[in-house]
């Protein structure tokens, strides 16, 4: 039994290595391609900190960064979690949101909003290397 | 309870009243000597960031913060000597700003307010405005045995200040950016250290001295100029003094620290209150490790994470009491014993509760 799998397995191997030589390879990528998503990567940031420092996401000229100076004190680890005053679970999208809407005194930006993806890598961006902890308040 | 007290407290007919008596985001500062005869005390009120949008509006989350402070502030009893605004009256400096919060701050019923400059209130047009409304940028006076100096601690690079911008407002802005880059420390600068040694030479050594800064007058984190570039040439000055107490604003949270013969208070803002910079992930910062840091800020109470002080200079030593919206107040202390500003409550690591936990 083992026999017949190990040779079915040996058989298997080799047909990929040969026919591989004919395929596109999707699993290999270059220094280059890892650069080009950097950089992908970083322009996302970059909006996201220009959004973050700009008054044009509320109607009151208030800014994110003016209460979270490098976005400090926004947690994204602790996301998602229980927001004791919104009585439920929710997501960072939905706290970003809240602020949106209550000190900048704008509005809400679609979840899937380019904007809301940009803040979100932002705030990431300057949390990286901190642990998971999602549900801790 | 004297009678004066009964009848204010018959004055303020509701409960509602009462309550926001006793959480105002103002500093009360008193001033104790072992002769209570001599005690004295004063408000202070710092950092209300008024902010314009256009015309006639202004931001009004800030604005509740500057009218709530100084409408308390009219309530106290006793009613201090004096007020003190820590700086940052105004968002970006402009004519708007300074004059909407110069008109709530003519609301206060006293005789004199000392104002101290913050960057907010400096880089648009290097405090010109500023000085038509509140006088010069630094100065001393004294006041039942004390000296007080009030110095202008945002200067900066004349480099930075002079060369690097195409305009005044940008200059503004950038500096206004907590967490700019493109920032620039804070500084006392040579000139007005000289000024300070001059000050304090015709005064004798064993007289208390409080200093009142907008930046800290110590390093705590150069990114957010939780800093005064500075800061050791000014301490030196005040080093031969026996008691020294620098009170500043600028940070928006609770510090407390002690360099010397130097004790560090800072005071809360009415408008926002900042995260501690240890919080900040990608840099190293030195809180003083004498804090016990404020309570995390609820923002779905506005006004959370300010409050108001009463300091106590004992013998000419700090005791601060914090009274903070929608949290445990606290009282900061110097301990003779120690010799530093101490926690009455939350000193002792095992008595420190969650809410003092950031991150």
């Amino acid at each position: 039994m083992f026999g017949k799998l190990a040779g079915a397995a040996f058989v298997l191997v080799v047909l990929m290595l040969t026919l591989g030589e004919f395929m596109v390879r999707a699993d290999e990528f270059t220094e280059e391609d890892l650069k080009r998503w950097q950089d992908e990567y970083m322009s996302v940031v970059n909006k996201g900190r220009a959004l973050w420092v700009s008054p044009d996401l509320g109607t009151n000229g208030v800014a994110c960064a003016q209460c979270h100076p490098n976005a400090a004190n926004t947690h994204p680890e602790t996301y998602p979690k229980f927001q004791k005053q919104l009585g439920r679970v929710i997501a960072l999208r939905d706290m970003i949101n809240w602020c949106i809407q209550n000190p900048l005194e704008g509005k809400t930006l679609g979840l899937d909003d380019p904007r809301m993806i940009a803040i979100e890598a932002y705030i990431a961006h300057e949390r990286k290397g901190v642990e998971m902890a999602p549900g801790k308040h | 309870m004297n009678k004066s007290r009964m009848s204010r407290r018959d004055f303020l007919k509701s409960a509602g009243a009462l309550a926001a008596v006793s959480c105002l985001p103002v500093s009360m500062v008193e001033l104790a000597f072992a002769d209570s005869r001599k005690n004295f005390s004063f408000a202070h009120i710092s950092d209300s960031h008024i902010q314009h949008i256009s015309g006639t509006k202004f931001v009004r989350n800030w604005d509740r913060g500057l009218i709530r402070a100084v409408a308390e502030t009219n309530l106290l009893v006793p009613k201090p000597d004096f007020v003190v605004f820590g700086g940052d009256l105004a968002q970006l400096g402009k004519k708007e700003e300074l004059d909407h919060g110069a008109e709530m701050l003519s609301k206060l019923d006293y005789n004199k307010v000392y104002c101290v400059m913050g960057e907010h209130d400096y880089y648009l047009d290097l405090g010109d405005y500023w000085s038509k409304l509140y006088g010069p940028h630094y100065y001393s006076w004294d006041h039942k045995g004390v000296h007080f100096v009030t110095l202008n601690s945002v200067i900066t690079y004349d480099k930075w200040t002079y060369e690097r911008w195409p305009t005044a407002m940008q200059r503004m802005v950038e500096m206004a950016g907590l967490d700019n880059p493109n920032g620039s420390p804070f500084m006392v600068g040579e000139k007005q250290r000289d000024w300070l040694r001059k000050d304090l030479e015709k005064v004798k050594k064993d007289t208390p001295i409080v200093v009142f800064s907008h930046s800290p007058i110590q390093k705590i984190y150069k990114g957010w100029n939780f800093w005064t570039e500075d800061a050791d040439e000014v301490q030196a000055l005040l080093k031969p003094f026996n008691d020294v107490n620098v009170i500043y604003g600028h940070v928006h949270q609770v510090q407390y620290n002690q360099i010397g013969n130097i004790s560090f208070q800072s005071v809360m803002a009415t408008a926002w209150p900042w995260p501690y910079p240890e919080t900040y992930a990608q840099a190293e910062s030195h809180l003083p490790k004498l804090t016990v840091p404020m309570n995390r800020a609820d923002p779905f109470f506005e006004r959370d994470a300010t409050g108001w002080q009463v300091i106590n200079v004992e013998t000419g030593r700090a005791a601060i009491k914090y009274n903070l919206y929608n949290n445990t107040n606290r009282t900061v202390a110097f301990n003779p014993k120690t010799g530093h500003p101490e926690d009455i409550a939350f000193q002792n690591p095992a008595r420190r509760i969650p809410p003092q936990t950031h991150y």
